[in-house]
């Protein structure tokens, strides 16, 4: 029952939070500049939506990520650089943030891994082909 | 004989991560993102008043050498609803609170206050989430232990529910040292 009850409440919280206040100025608005729209949307689309999960902010109709559309876009507008935004969101989220791998103490297996089983193939192929000739 | 002792390997590797997923899948899902700003200090803001009742809130006030209980909460939400009479609680045991109303109408705001009290010294209105990306917020309810020089000390995601009070009390106790 416990469990249920849980589950009924995770399921229910993003349901029920809904605010009435009108989007952030910038949240469906795209920068007037081609070009700068361009660099907010690049970053937009690889940063988490922290209330919908599994969504990036450019999907999203979540009112906090409709908020952060409009900071970043104010922010692009004002000469800041995407990777300098996404840094700075990363300071105050964590890693999760980001939908852009980083090479960082816990992630450097995911990029060595794949080299070595590549390796390992490479070894075991010309092992049998040498066997076979 | 060779070809024999790799699959046993290979089905050994298989049924550990088998064990892997089992062990992870029995694990309950974590899904809040908790803020790297606990241990820092609060950057500088200023928040306008949300309602006539309370006046706004600034760093300033929480620079003031005294800790206090910053609760990040809005009346459209329903778990703040439900965590009203533990803030009413932890408002009796002397904590000093201060609140941040996310992307609220003041009129809302006076009916929630109406409804479920206000135990708030100040409430700033936080139209844009601006102080939510400042402080690693990412939802509502949360409350935060701020010492008196503006560093957080601790984060709670989620309403406060009866059995959080003692914890919140120690660690507001924790932040005057």
């Amino acid at each position: 029952m416990r469990w249920f009850v849980a589950l009924v409440l995770a399921v229910a919280a993003p349901a029920i939070a809904q605010d009435t206040m009108p989007p952030a100025p910038y949240a469906y608005q795209q920068l007037a500049n081609p070009q700068l729209e361009a660099k907010a949307e690049g970053l937009m689309g690889t940063l988490r939506c922290l209330t919908c999960q599994g969504q990036s902010i450019a999907d999203s109709d979540a009112s906090m990520a409709g908020d952060m559309r409009s900071e970043i876009r104010q922010r692009i507008a004002a000469g800041e650089s995407p990777e300098h935004i996404r840094q700075w969101l990363i300071g105050r989220y964590g890693e999760y943030i980001s939908y852009k791998p980083q090479v960082t103490r816990t992630t450097w297996p995911l990029f060595v891994v794949p080299v070595l089983l590549l390796l390992l193939a490479v070894l075991i192929a010309a092992r049998r082909l040498r066997r076979r000739a | 004989m060779s070809g024999v002792r790799w699959s046993l390997w290979v089905l050994a590797a298989f049924a550990a991560l088998l064990g892997l997923f089992a062990l992870q899948l029995s694990r309950p899902k974590d899904d809040t993102v908790p803020s790297t700003m606990v241990g820092k200090t609060i950057p500088a803001f200023d928040l306008p008043a949300a309602t006539a009742q309370n006046p706004g809130l600034s760093s300033a006030d929480l620079t003031n050498g005294q800790p206090h209980l910053l609760n990040v909460f809005a009346s459209w939400c329903v778990p703040c609803a439900a965590e009203a009479p533990q803030l009413a609680e932890l408002q009796r045991e002397g904590a000093p609170l201060v609140g941040v109303a996310v992307r609220d109408q003041a009129d809302d705001l006076a009916a929630f206050y109406q409804q479920y009290g206000d135990p708030f010294s100040r409430v700033g209105a936080d139209k844009v989430s601006q102080l939510q990306f400042l402080i690693g917020s990412s939802g509502v309810p949360e409350i935060y232990v701020v010492d008196g020089h503006g560093v957080i000390r601790h984060q709670h995601i989620g309403m406060v529910r009866p059995e959080d009070i003692p914890d919140l009390l120690s660690r507001l106790k924790g932040a005057r040292g």
